[in-house]
């Protein structure tokens, strides 16, 4: 059998690797939403390896609204994306500073 | 007679009030009719009410609340009137000059713009002045001394285009502040001590309380002496005396009744009637008692030094009204409160005649006031020379014009005291009667004796004033000359005041003064005293004052001037007032500027709008300028922040 | 080394390269491509945790749905890609030091908490047990109106995502105004009118010219 650690360790290296993507792709906003996306595919990783072991069904049940939420999310930021290039022609975050104080 | 005590300060506040609010309306005849229809009524009740007093032989006072203001902390605030020997007195001498200056008023003020608000200001100062000395507690005595300070300071101020009044009645206003600033601290210390502020109750305590203690920076002083000394500071204050006297001299710049009324015979009695009626209190505290008589002589000697270098003929009766609230000091000081009130009466008399002359002068010199540019009026103001000179042999104690028997009075009495600086005090206004006689007839040479000084094209209008001016001199001239015969033997023997003030055994003035009648009483006591008086030495140096001045001024006239090149130092400290003004100027005028400015400068422009206000505004600002840059708009920051704060929040949970 | 082993420790591997190449690389397609072959590793790696249902969702959904939706995107904008990829490995160092300092901490919350004594691996289910019919159970007993709740947020973005990007056409178009609709009133629709009841006998013509006269009559 696999143990827990195993399980845990992978979500931990995924949820680095995603944080490294975010830092990398730090002007692309269709990479960053893809990072996003991973980071909490990691968390899931956690929650239905716990689920697992613990014998609680209850973790995937949290897994389940967890992906609505990333689907929901994911979709607005698209629409954003499209929105944003459409006036401004172009995601690169570096020229979107409007909000600098 | 409750109604009576009433109605004698209401009838002039109903004048007042009538006047001032209605005085366009009335116009000029109605305002004076008004005025002096109401202090006449005033008068008569006092004369009543002052009969009824005497008929009823002097007990110990009438009490008589109208009715409580409020109650505070259990202290009620009584309107109420003391009706005893002593305040009836002052109410009759109150009323009476008050009428004087009233009609003498009509003539002097005939022309002025300012008539109807001039006859609503002494209407409102006769009631201040009434509900000051009826009072049978100490709240509304600091009322009526307020209003009378208040009224003061609008009188003085009366010819308010002039820069000169303006700034006189702002130092009046401001030195009387002081003063009652004591008065107020005296008062709140009455209440702490006696827990009550009628007078009935605070005398009856007085015993009681005479023995307490209390530490104060110079030590452990009686609790009364405290007191005393506070209450005196007020009545320093009021009555003008060192080192509070500054103000009296600049207030001449009011109109002449004005200095007759406040300035000689009313207001600046008020001190003196409040030591006398808190003489229960007073008799408790030997040191406050010496202080009184130390600063009496003072301000009875060296103000009439002043007098000499004078001028100015208000001025001259001026320093005289300071010399002789001096001297009524030195009386309240031996423990004669009687014959302090007595040289009050006797004063508020003649030194009303005195002004009221000098002012009648005045009129007919078309306001000049220079003594130098006057000289031999006598022909010419006959009516005004005899009364002045009535005026000034009165001041001057020559028997038997009253002032002889009060002043003669004080001096027995202060030979008789015992108290620390007596014999100082008794020296001093030894020497004071010669300078008395001296300015008084120096004036009345200068003003109506020797060569004429008036400008020719004035001498053919000189002549007396109309009758509404010379009458009040001649009604003033009476008292003047009678009032010391008629009271003498009753305020001698201690009966004319009764209980309404009381001195305790062991200070020997009173007793002293009964002793000098030798048991003789009525017309063989004034024949007597008269022909006692000229061979004691207050007579002899008025005379050498007289003298002197006659010397000085009619025979040699070119000798003062060669007096004061001789002695220029101390002429010029003389000029100068000693330099009580110059000092205060510097010190209390100039000073309190620059801590204004310093205050100003550094406290709230540096420290609270530089510091406080902007500082806290440049702070804020300053943060948030340095924050801002926090906020660079980047959307990857905020990811990195998040991602650090996560990073922080797991170290936190591991190494916790 | 059984199977699930194998299987377990594969796709781990995949799903770590799939993730590795997802944000390293240049182009955004493949990146979306990558993330697919992520989510597919993930879903694989949830079936040997016995979670069928979800792995199942997450490939119908995630690779179904949300990574077409990306890719549709990706293609549809003209992304500038030497642009961004500008000062790529700038915060490299900082990130990578961040993660691994966040993974050295996972690990040691791990180490400290998680001893696989405490957590021995659970009894194998039976056949007749349906991951499928438990997590039923529990989403329309217990989790209803967290459920409800999801359903509305799913609305929400449907709405928000098509708000944000519909652009009103030019000409018009034929659009419907709702507030138009609710609005309509039968003054506006209807016309009543008076007329005498029909006496046999009329002429046919009077009658049609009656009905082309009012049309609302038909409705």
């Amino acid at each position: 059998m696999i143990p827990l650690s195993h399980y845990l360790a992978l979500g931990a290296a995924l949820f680095a690797l995603s944080m490294v993507g975010i830092f990398l792709n730090r002007k692309n906003v269709v990479i960053l939403l893809m990072s996003i996306e991973l980071l909490l595919l990691a968390v899931n990783i956690n929650f239905v390896a716990f689920s697992h072991f613990l014998q609680d069904a209850a973790g995937q049940v949290f897994v389940f609204f967890i992906l609505t939420v990333a689907a929901a999310e994911s979709a607005i930021g698209l629409a954003i994306l499209i929105v944003l290039f459409r006036s401004r022609r172009t995601i690169n975050v570096d020229e979107l500073e409007s909000l600098k104080g | 007679m409750s109604a009576v005590y009433l109605a004698i300060p209401l009838c002039c506040l109903a004048a007042a009030l009538v006047i001032g609010l209605f005085g366009r309306r009335i116009g000029r005849r109605g305002a004076h009719c008004i005025a002096i229809a109401a202090v006449a009524a005033a008068f008569a009740l006092s004369l009543l009410v002052y009969a009824d007093v005497r008929s009823s032989g002097a007990a110990g006072g009438v009490f008589h609340t109208v009715y409580i203001w409020g109650v505070s902390g259990g202290v009620p605030m009584r309107v109420g009137f003391m009706i005893d020997a002593l305040s009836a007195t002052m109410m009759v001498v109150v009323t009476f000059v008050s009428l004087m200056v009233h009609i003498y008023t009509i003539g002097y003020m005939a022309g002025d713009p300012g008539y109807q608000r001039f006859f609503c200001y002494i209407a409102l100062f006769t009631f201040a002045m009434l509900m000051l000395v009826m009072s049978d507690n100490f709240l509304q005595l600091f009322f009526g001394w307020e209003a009378v300070g208040l009224v003061s300071y609008l009188l003085i101020g009366f010819w308010y285009e002039r820069d000169s009044a303006v700034a006189a009645n702002l130092k009046a206003f401001l030195v009387n502040r002081v003063g009652d600033f004591g008065f107020l601290l005296g008062i709140a210390a009455v209440l702490l001590l006696f827990g009550s502020l009628d007078y009935a109750a605070v005398f009856a305590g007085a015993e009681r309380v005479s023995e307490q203690t209390v530490s104060t920076p110079f030590g452990e002083w009686k609790w009364m002496t405290l007191v005393c000394l506070l209450l005196f500071v007020g009545a320093m204050g009021k009555s003008a005396q060192v080192p509070l006297h500054v103000w009296l001299p600049d207030s001449m710049e009011g109109p002449t009744p004005i200095s007759a009324l406040i300035h000689a015979a009313t207001m600046v009695t008020a001190g003196i009637f409040v030591v006398a009626r808190m003489s229960p209190l007073f008799e408790f505290s030997e040191a406050a008692l010496s202080a009184v008589l130390v600063i009496g002589a003072t301000t009875a000697l060296f103000m009439g030094l002043v007098g000499l270098v004078q001028n100015d003929i208000k001025r001259v009766v001026a320093y005289s009204t300071l010399s002789q609230l001096g001297y009524m000091s030195v009386a309240l000081g031996a423990s004669a409160y009687h014959v302090a009130i007595f040289h009050l009466g006797t004063h508020a008399f003649f030194k009303a005649l005195l002004f009221l002359a000098a002012g009648s002068v005045i009129i007919a010199m078309h306001h000049e006031q220079d003594m130098r540019r006057m000289g031999g009026l006598r022909t010419m103001l006959p009516v005004t020379y005899i009364t002045c000179a009535v005026g000034a042999l009165a001041l001057s104690g020559i028997p038997p014009f009253a002032g002889f028997f009060s002043k003669d009075a004080i001096i027995i009495a202060v030979s008789h005291s015992d108290l620390p600086g007596a014999t100082y005090a008794y020296a001093a206004v030894l020497l004071g009667v010669f300078v008395t006689a001296f300015y008084s007839f120096r004036m009345l040479f200068m003003t109506f004796h020797g060569k004429i000084r008036v400008a020719p094209e004035l001498r053919r209008e000189l002549r007396d004033p109309p009758g509404v001016v010379t009458w009040p001199l001649v009604a003033l001239a009476v008292p003047s000359l009678l009032a010391g015969m008629v009271f003498f033997g009753p305020v001698m023997d201690g009966s004319f005041f009764g209980e309404a003030v009381h001195i305790a055994p062991e200070h020997g003035a009173a007793a002293a003064l009964d002793a000098q009648r030798h048991g003789r009483s009525g017309v063989l006591l004034i024949l007597a005293a008269i022909l006692h008086g000229f061979v004691t030495a207050p007579f002899w140096l008025a005379v050498a004052g007289i003298a002197a001045a006659w010397y000085c001024y009619c025979e040699a006239p070119q000798l003062p001037a060669r007096i004061a090149s001789a002695c220029a130092p101390l002429h010029a400290l003389l000029r100068h007032k000693y330099g009580f003004d110059a000092l205060y100027q510097k010190l209390f005028a100039e000073g309190s500027r620059a801590l204004g400015g310093f205050l100003f400068r550094r406290v709230d422009a540096g420290l609270v709008d530089g510091f406080l206000v902007n500082g806290a505004a440049r702070l804020v600002g300053r943060g948030a300028k340095t924050l801002r840059a926090v906020q660079t708009g980047l959307t990857y920051h905020y990811a990195f922040a998040m991602i650090i704060g996560l990073f922080a929040l797991v170290t936190y949970f591991v190494w916790r | 080394m059984t199977f699930l082993q194998y299987a377990f420790y594969f796709f781990s591997a995949a799903l770590l390269f799939a993730a590795c190449m997802v944000v390293g690389i240049r182009n955004p397609v493949k990146a979306a491509l990558f993330l697919v072959l992520a989510f597919f590793s993930a879903a694989c790696v949830w079936i040997t945790l016995q979670a069928e249902f979800l792995a199942i969702v997450l490939v119908l959904v995630y690779v179904g749905a949300v990574m077409v939706l990306f890719l549709f995107v990706v293609m549809m904008l003209d992304i500038d890609l030497a642009e961004l990829r500008a000062g790529f490995t700038r915060y490299l160092p900082v990130g990578g030091l961040v993660a691994a300092l966040l993974v050295a901490e996972i690990a040691l919350v791990l180490a400290r908490a998680f001893s696989p004594e405490d957590f021995a691996p659970p009894p194998p289910l039976g056949r007749e047990h349906s991951n499928t019919r438990e997590l039923g159970r529990l989403i329309y007993t217990e989790y209803a109106y967290p459920f409800e709740l999801a359903a509305l947020i799913l609305l929400a973005a449907i709405v928000a995502a098509i708000a944000l990007t519909m652009r009103p056409r030019a000409g018009g178009g034929k659009r419907v105004d709702p507030a138009e609709q609710v609005r309509a009133r039968r003054e506006r629709r209807l016309r009543v009118i008076n007329m005498k009841s029909e006496s046999p006998g009329k002429s046919e013509s009077a009658e049609a010219e009656r009905e082309t006269e009012t049309p609302a009559r038909k409705s």
